[in-house]
């Protein structure tokens, strides 16, 4: 298949993927603070600090308040990584491909693209909670028509690489949104709010009644981390994931798995093992935030290599 | 009861031989519509819009940077040619494209139609859509323009014109395709009993066109369709036609000439492309032989493509037959080639350059249409009744200024076809557009693209100047 072709399915999975996680993003911020006592506006900064967008914010809003970083994230077009960017993202891409395609599909996001352009020409009449239900919906029914209607190809598996690259790194976002939040607050940890928080948390990332009903019950900030991160079959956990992706790798390459011709198949073979060996014990000792920031910087390391063994086709003239 | 007010006036128009009377092949459709209430003809019309606005059956508007899609207005209210009237339309374009082909393959190689003084050499030479890079070319079957878009209009007294040829890209089979189909959901029952001549088979012969052209001796040969992108007008079309015959759509960037052959990248290399639907103009196709400046093409592609390696469609070098002056010539060439007389007229035609046309054109401006030989789409164009005297001015000064670069036409008062406006219907001037391949033999796809002026008492068709569309329907023999 085209490499062009094949980068633009991998981004459009990966942006209608980002769209749906930005919204749970916001949705666990808000929540989180509805019940802290602080309730201050700078636990707003941080859903732009870990996006990597805060001096663009600063330039464009200038403190952080809530306003500013959910307007920020949902309909600025001039941020990167809005909803309203990742669904015009998107769209393009599978406008570029839409003969590759199903047409099912290209409804679906075209679809999902009007009804978030209708909602940015008059943000201030969104109910942002139902908006975001609708952005996480239009997303689900996005991956279940892929599912159903695309053949299982080559430009399939790369869809399905971008999706789950995008989900493991959303996931471990969200998780570290609680560690930013966590901070100010530290003589909480262990107290009512605390578990109401982790449960919110559980919530956003739609973990909540998955995490009630796999043996244990009670809420413990390892056990919830566990889930997120080691979890092999829960579908939004960072290790189902990276799962997934490889075994699409591996089904484009042909390369049995378990070992590996090119650097991609390595890094990747290679942070999932990681994360099938190790426990929450080794990462509590080694501290949650830094953990994550290793994991987000392996999981871009493995982006730039798809983007080498794929996409970037050298040709010698 | 919804035609009962409605007047043909003093045109020719398509449904209707006068107020009251609709021809004998509109009657089932004119009656169902007359037995519609008018709410349920504007929702009709409502969820056609929609349902093409959903499929993204759009173009983009040029000039604007966000690349802004709207979609082609489309009328529900079919334009019906009998089956009779297409006979002669189909052999008519047949014999056309015949010649236009001989005199291609002839004008690029022994040019005899010049030799023998039928065309004069300047003409050729001067326009710039001739390619010189392209003498001695021999593409693949002999034949150099695989895809047609004619356009066709009929005058007051029902007589048919061609206006223009339209060999290099042109565009709109696409609506065609998908007008059909709404119009299915639009009008199903109507629909049955008039037995329709189907026009879903484009595709399949736009790929057997293709095909013809690989080497016979390859059993699976690569086809692309070569798109400038996203954010060309026509960008829909292209990915449509592309998804429709199931053959890649490639970008300039795609392709890559490697050991003498064109490639394309894929994720698992380089791999071999034989024949091109290029939707690129000549211009823009090779930056080393051509535009420079071009992004669009691929560097290198012309030495692949005069050494046979691949077959492109259509050829280079043919919009020298949409030159404005050379289209004047090609019932000449019809006679001089086929021996026949043309069965489509031509629209009769000033030439600026002969001086005494040039006088003829100059004296009346305030009737004729002035046209630049070498634009299209509606551009560069003088409608001399509708123009202002420091318009007509202005291209009066153009015309003595280049004389070869201007032709000068009647001004016709084009076919209506009634149309939905509010709650009424009015009548709008139309035009057709067929499409013809160029294959194993020549096929003309029974319709067309009938393009609709929407603004009232406008004679201007185009899509990038208030056009609409509506669906054509040849009816079965």
């Amino acid at each position: 298949m085209l490499s062009r072709v094949a980068d633009s399915i991998y981004w459009l999975n990966r942006y209608v993927e980002r769209a749906e996680n930005v919204a749970r993003f916001i949705d666990v911020n808000e929540y989180l603070l509805l019940d802290s006592p602080m309730g201050l506006a700078q636990q707003w900064e941080p859903l732009v600090l870990t996006t990597g967008d805060l001096p663009l914010f600063r330039d464009r809003y200038g403190e952080t308040t809530a306003k500013g970083v959910i307007h920020f994230l949902t309909f600025d077009e001039k941020s990167p990584n809005s909803i309203l960017s990742c669904l015009n993202m998107a769209r393009e891409n599978a406008r570029s491909i839409r003969e590759i395609i199903s047409s099912e599909m290209w409804q679906e996001v075209n679809e999902f693209y009007l009804m978030v352009q209708e909602a940015a020409r008059a943000p201030d009449s969104v109910v942002l909670a139902e908006f975001f239900t609708d952005i996480k919906r239009a997303s689900h029914r996005f991956a279940g028509v892929m599912d159903a209607t695309m053949t299982h190809n080559e430009g399939w598996q790369f869809g399905q690489i971008g999706r789950f690259l995008e989900r493991a790194d959303k996931t471990a976002r969200i998780l570290d949104v609680k560690y930013f939040i966590l901070l100010p607050s530290v003589r909480d940890v262990g107290t009512t709010l605390d578990e109401l928080q982790w449960m919110a948390l559980l919530k956003s990332a739609s973990a909540y009644e998955m995490y009630r009903k796999q043996g244990q019950h009670r809420i413990t900030p390892q056990e919830v981390a566990e889930f997120l991160l080691l979890n092999m079959e829960f579908p939004r956990s960072v290790r189902h994931c990276l799962l997934r992706a490889e075994r699409s790798l591996h089904h484009i390459t042909g390369t049995p798995l378990g070992s590996w011709r090119t650097p991609v198949e390595r890094a990747m073979g290679r942070l999932r093992s990681d994360l099938d060996y190790i426990t929450i014990d080794d990462i509590v000792q080694r501290g949650l935030h830094e953990f994550l920031d290793d994991l987000q910087s392996q999981m871009n390391h493995i982006d730039s290599t798809i983007f080498e063994t794929f996409f970037a086709l050298e040709v010698a003239s | 009861m919804k035609f009962k007010h409605y007047d043909p006036g003093d045109f020719y128009d398509e449904l209707f031989m006068a107020a009251g009377q609709p021809r004998p092949d509109a009657i089932p459709l004119i009656d169902r519509i007359d037995s519609l209430s008018i709410e349920d003809i504007r929702q009709r019309q409502q969820a056609a819009q929609i349902a093409l606005f959903k499929m993204g059956v759009t173009f983009n508007v040029y000039g604007d940077d966000r690349g802004t899609e709207r979609i082609f207005p489309f009328d529900i209210i079919p334009r019906i040619v009998s089956a009779t009237e297409w006979e002669v339309l189909e052999k008519g374009l047949k014999q056309r494209i015949y010649a236009i082909n001989l005199f291609l393959a002839d004008l690029y190689n022994q040019q005899l139609i010049l030799k023998d003084g039928i065309i004069p050499e300047e003409i050729i030479y001067s326009a710039s859509s001739f390619l010189k890079p392209c003498l001695g070319l021999q593409p693949p079957a002999g034949i150099w323009c695989h895809i047609t878009g004619t356009d066709l209009v009929r005058d007051r007294d029902g007589q048919w014109y061609v206006l223009e040829d339209n060999m290099r890209c042109p565009s709109g089979v696409s609506y065609v395709l998908e007008n059909r189909r709404v119009m299915k959901s639009t009008f199903p029952v109507v629909f049955n009993t008039m037995k329709i001549q189907p026009v879903e088979e484009y595709p399949s012969h736009l790929l057997e066109t293709l095909l013809n052209l690989a080497p016979p001796q390859l059993i699976d040969p690569t086809v692309v369709v070569l798109t400038p992108g996203i954010y060309n007008s026509a960008y829909f079309e292209h990915s449509y036609l592309a998804q429709q015959m199931g053959v890649e759509l490639v970008e300039g960037r795609d392709l890559v000439v490697s050991d003498g052959y064109l490639k394309m990248r894929t994720t698992k290399g380089l791999q071999r492309v034989d024949v091109v639907y290029r939707r690129i103009d000549d211009d823009f196709i090779d930056p080393t032989i051509f535009r420079s400046d071009s992004l669009l093409g691929v560097p290198g592609l012309m030495e692949v493509y005069r050494s046979g390696r691949v077959a492109i469609a259509n050829a280079l070098g043919t919009g020298v037959a949409d030159d404005k002056v050379v289209y004047a010539y090609v019932p000449a060439m019809i006679r001089y080639y086929l021996k026949e007389d043309p069965i489509l007229a031509n629209v009769p035609t000033y030439l600026c350059w002969e001086p005494s046309q040039q006088s003829h054109v100059l004296a009346n401006l305030d009737k004729l249409v002035v046209k630049a030989a070498g634009e299209s789409g509606g551009y560069g164009m003088l409608i001399g009744p509708h123009a202002t005297p420091e318009q007509r001015q202005d291209f009066a000064q153009r015309i003595q200024a280049t004389p070869r670069n201007y032709i000068a036409q009647p001004t016709l008062a084009l076919s209506r076809v009634p149309t939905l406006f509010d709650n009424h219907f009015e009548g709008c001037h139309v035009d057709l557009r067929p499409y013809i391949l160029y294959g194993k033999e020549i096929y003309v796809n029974p319709g067309g693209l009938t393009r609709v002026a929407l603004k009232r008492g406008s004679l201007v068709v185009n899509s990038s100047q208030g056009g609409g569309s509506k669906d054509t329907w040849v009816v079965c023999k």
